[in-house]
C-alpha cells in the first residue's frame, strides 16, 4: 500500500515464477506439505475420534482403570500429550529440514539471483556477480 | 441434601468488595504506567498496529495466551467442570488442540505474506477490493461477537465480585471497564495492549498454579482422591463420565460435535489471534510464539481440570449455582474457600484484568481492520498516508468501545463460554476456508473467496438466528417466542463444511483465473519469508 514507513522490499525485482520453478523451492514445498498435511489429518482424526467416543461410547469412556481415573480422562490427557508432542516434532522438523533450505532460497533472492532482468542467465551465475 | 461444613458463606463475599476494588485499582495503575511508557515510541502505522514488530517469540507467545485465555476459559471452563464434570473438560481440549491448526497451517505463512490484518493475506493474490471488504466485514463480525461475550462476562463477574447486583450498578461497571479499555488502546496501541496481555497472562497462570497446587495438596497430590471427593460432594458418580451435559438427547450429542468442530477450526481463524503474529520480527519468532502459547495454554487447561473438580469437591455444585454469577463463580468461590478474602481479591482482579486485556486486543484488531482494510484501501483507495490511517484507527477505537459498552449492557447475563463458541463458529466458517485455500490451493480464485466468506458468515449468522439460542427455549435471548427451525445451538457442523464447499464451487465455476505470477510470489514469500516486514528500529 505504501502507507507505512517500511523498509524497501528486497524482493521487489525478483521473478517469483522463476524461483517457484527451481528444484530447490519445489523440494522445500514438498518437505513442508509432506509434513503438515498428514500431521494435520492425523491430529484432527484423533481429536474427532475422541469426541465421537465421548459422545456415543459413554460406557467405554467411563470404564475405571485405576482408582477414579477412567478411560475418558486418560484419553483426554493423551490429547494434551499428543498436542505437546506434535508441537515439539514440528519445531525440530523445521529446524532440520525447512529453515536451512528456506534461508538459502531467501539469500538467493536477496542477492538478486532471480531478478527479472537476469533472464537468460542461469540464477546462480548472476547472483554471484550481484553479491 | 446435607449441608456441607466447608461451604462458602456467600454473604461474607460482599465484605471483601473494597479489597477486590483495591487490588484491581492497583493492577490498572501499574499497567497504565507501563502502557504510557510503551507508547512513547508509537510513530508509524507499524508501531500502532503491530507494535513495531519488536516483540520476541516468547513475549508474543505469553501475550497470545493472555489474549486467548479469556474469562470464558478461566471462569467458564472451571465452572463447567464444577457443574457438568467431564463435559466441561472437553471444552478445554478443543480449545487446545485447535492451536495445532494455527501452528502447522497458518501462523508462519501468514506472518510472511501479510502486514497488519488478515485481509492482507486473503487479498494478496486475489482482487483487492472485494476480498478485502469481505475479510474486513467478517473480522468486524467475529470481533463483535467476541466483544459481546467479554462485556457480558464483565457484568456477571461484577455481580459476584463487587456485590453489585442491580442492573444499573452493573451497567456502570461495564461503562468503567469499557472506558479503561478505550484508554489503553488509544494511548498504547498494539504495544500497550500487548504488555497488558503479558502481565495478565503471568498473573492468571501464576494464580491458577497456586490454587491448583493448593487443591492437590489437600488431596495428598492424588488425582484419584480429588475425583473421589468431587463424586462424594456431588453425590453423583457421573461427574467423572462424559455425557452429563451433552449426552441427554441425540440433538445435544450432535450439538456437541458441532461445538467440537467450531472450537478446533475456529482458533486459527480468529482475527485478533492472527493479528498477534505480526508483532514479531520473523516467521521463526511467529512459530516460537505459537509453541510458547501452546505450552502455556495447555498447562493452564490442566490447571482448570484440577480447579473445576476442586470447586466441585470443596465448594459444591449447589452452592456455586446458588451464588450470584452462577456457574461463572466457581473459580472465585474456590479461591475464597482456599485463601480467604485476599486470594479471592487477587483472583477477582485477575479475572477483571482478563476481560480488560481481551477486550483491548479485540478492539485494536477491529479498529485496524476498519482503518487499514476499509478506510485506507477502499475509501481512500490506497492514497491515505500513515498518519491519517492511524488517526482513523484511533477514532474507530472510540466508536467500537462505545458500541461494546452498549452491547455489553444489553448482553449482560448471557452465557459467556457459549457466546465465545459462537464467535469461534463464525470465524471458522467465514475465514478459515479462504485462509487455507489461498495459502495452499493454486487454482483458488476471487469468486471462490467471496462465495466462501459471505456464504460462511451468512449461513453461520442465519443458523444462529433460527436456533434455540435466539428463540424457542427457556434460556433463549428472546424468551416467549419460537422461530427456532434449526435444532442445534452451534452452527459449525453445517456452516463450516458449507463454506469449504462454496470456496471450491466458486473456484471451479469461475471462468476467470488469477495471475499465476501473484500465486508464485505468495507461495515463495510464504515459505521463505523473503521481503517480510522486519522490526522497526527506533
Amino acid at each position: 500500500m505504501g502507507n507505512d514507513a517500511r523498509t524497501p522490499d528486497v524482493a521487489a525485482s525478483a521473478d517469483f515464477e522463476e524461483v517457484q520453478a527451481t528444484a530447490q523451492f519445489q523440494e522445500l514445498r514438498k518437505r513442508h506439505r509432506s509434513f503438515v498435511f498428514p500431521m494435520a489429518a492425523a491430529f484432527l482424526l484423533w481429536y474427532f475420534a475422541y469426541v465421537l467416543l465421548a459422545d456415543y461410547a459413554v460406557g467405554f469412556m467411563s470404564t475405571k482403570v485405576w482408582g477414579n481415573i477412567n478411560i475418558g480422562l486418560i484419553m483426554g490427557l493423551l490429547q494434551f500429550v499428543t498436542t505437546f508432542a506434535i508441537t515439539g516434532w514440528y519445531v525440530s522438523y523445521c529446524n532440520r529440514k525447512l529453515d536451512p533450505v528456506a534461508a538459502e532460497i531467501r539469500h538467493g533472492i536477496e542477492g538478486h539471483e532471480f531478478d527479472k532482468a537476469a533472464t537468460g542467465v542461469s540464477g546462480g551465475a548472476a547472483g554471484g556477480a550481484a553479491k | 441434601m446435607i449441608s456441607i461444613p466447608t461451604a462458602v458463606d456467600v454473604a461474607a463475599l460482599k465484605e471483601t468488595t473494597l479489597l477486590n476494588m483495591g487490588i484491581f485499582g492497583l493492577f490498572v495503575a501499574v499497567t497504565m504506567v507501563i502502557v504510557l511508557r510503551a507508547s512513547r515510541n508509537n510513530k508509524t502505522a507499524a508501531d500502532y498496529y503491530a507494535a513495531g514488530r519488536s516483540f520476541t517469540g516468547s513475549q508474543n507467545g505469553t501475550a497470545i495466551a493472555g489474549d486467548y485465555l479469556s474469562a470464558a476459559s478461566f471462569l467458564g471452563i472451571t465452572g463447567a467442570i464444577a457443574i457438568n464434570g467431564y463435559d466441561g473438560f472437553m471444552y478445554s481440549i478443543g480449545f487446545l488442540v485447535a492451536w495445532l491448526v494455527a501452528l502447522l497451517l497458518v501462523a508462519e505463512l501468514l506472518r510472511n505474506t501479510g502486514k497488519f490484518t488478515m485481509a492482507d493475506v486473503l487479498s494478496f493474490r486475489l482482487k483487492q477490493r472485494p476480498v478485502r471488504i469481505a475479510a474486513a466485514i467478517s473480522t468486524l463480525a467475529v470481533c463483535f461477537f467476541y466483544l459481546l461475550a467479554q462485556m457480558a462476562g464483565a457484568g456477571s463477574l461484577i455481580s459476584l465480585l463487587l456485590g453489585i447486583s442491580d442492573w444499573g450498578g452493573q451497567a456502570l461497571v461495564i461503562i468503567v471497564v469499557g472506558a479503561l479499555m478505550i484508554m489503553y488502546v488509544l494511548i498504547g496501541g498494539m504495544k500497550g495492549t500487548t504488555w497488558v496481555q503479558i502481565i495478565k497472562a503471568i498473573l492468571l497462570i501464576a494464580g491458577a498454579a497456586v490454587m491448583t497446587l493448593w487443591v492437590l495438596a489437600i488431596y495428598g497430590f492424588n488425582l484419584s482422591s480429588l475425583l473421589g471427593a468431587a463424586v462424594d460432594t456431588a453425590n453423583n458418580p457421573a461427574v467423572l463420565n462424559p455425557g452429563l451435559q451433552y449426552g441427554k438427547t441425540e440433538t445435544s450429542k450432535l450439538d456437541f460435535m458441532s461445538l467440537g468442530l467450531a472450537l478446533v477450526l475456529g482458533t486459527a481463524a480468529l482475527p485478533h489471534v492472527l493479528m498477534r503474529f505480526y508483532t514479531v520480527p520473523t516467521a521463526k519468532e511467529a512459530r516460537k510464539s505459537v509453541v510458547w502459547s501452546i505450552w502455556l495454554i495447555g498447562l493452564f487447561y490442566l490447571f482448570t481440570l484440577v480447579l473445576g473438580y476442586g470447586a466441585a469437591a470443596l465448594v459444591g455444585a449447589a452452592t456455586i449455582k446458588a451464588a450470584p454469577g452462577g456457574v461463572n463463580s466457581a473459580a472465585p468461590l474456590l479461591a475464597f474457600h482456599l485463601g480467604g478474602p485476599l486470594l479471592l481479591g487477587f483472583i477477582s482482579a485477575v479475572a477483571f484484568a482478563t476481560i480488560l486485556a481481551v477486550v483491548a486486543g479485540l478492539t485494536i484488531t477491529a479498529a485496524a481492520s476498519f482503518a487499514h482494510d476499509i478506510y485506507a484501501s477502499v475509501i481512500a483507495k490506497g492514497k491515505a498516508d500513515a498518519d491519517t490511517e492511524v488517526k482513523v484507527a484511533r477514532r474507530t477505537v472510540v466508536v467500537i468501545g462505545v458500541l461494546a459498552i452498549v452491547g455489553g449492557i444489553f448482553a449482560n447475563g448471557q452465557n459467556v463460554a457459549f457466546l465465545v463458541a459462537l464467535a469461534f463458529a463464525v470465524a471458522a466458517s467465514a475465514n478459515l476456508p479462504t485462509i487455507i485455500y489461498s495459502l495452499f490451493w493454486r487454482r483458488f480464485t476471487t469468486q471462490g473467496a467471496i462465495w466462501s466468506m459471505y456464504g460462511g458468515l451468512g449461513s453461520a449468522i442465519l443458523l444462529i438466528a433460527f436456533s434455540p439460542v435466539v428463540s424457542g427455549a427457556a434460556t433463549s435471548m428472546i424468551p416467549g417466542s419460537n422461530f427456532a427451525v434449526f435444532p442445534l445451538s452451534n452452527p459449525g457442523i453445517v456452516s463450516i463444511p458449507l463454506a469449504f464447499l462454496l470456496g471450491w464451487l466458486g473456484t471451479v465455476l469461475d471462468k476467470k483465473t488469477e495471475d499465476p505470477a501473484k500465486q508464485a510470489e505468495m507461495e515463495v514469500r510464504s515459505l521463505t519469508g523473503v521481503g517480510a516486514e522486519k522490526a522497526v528500529d527506533h
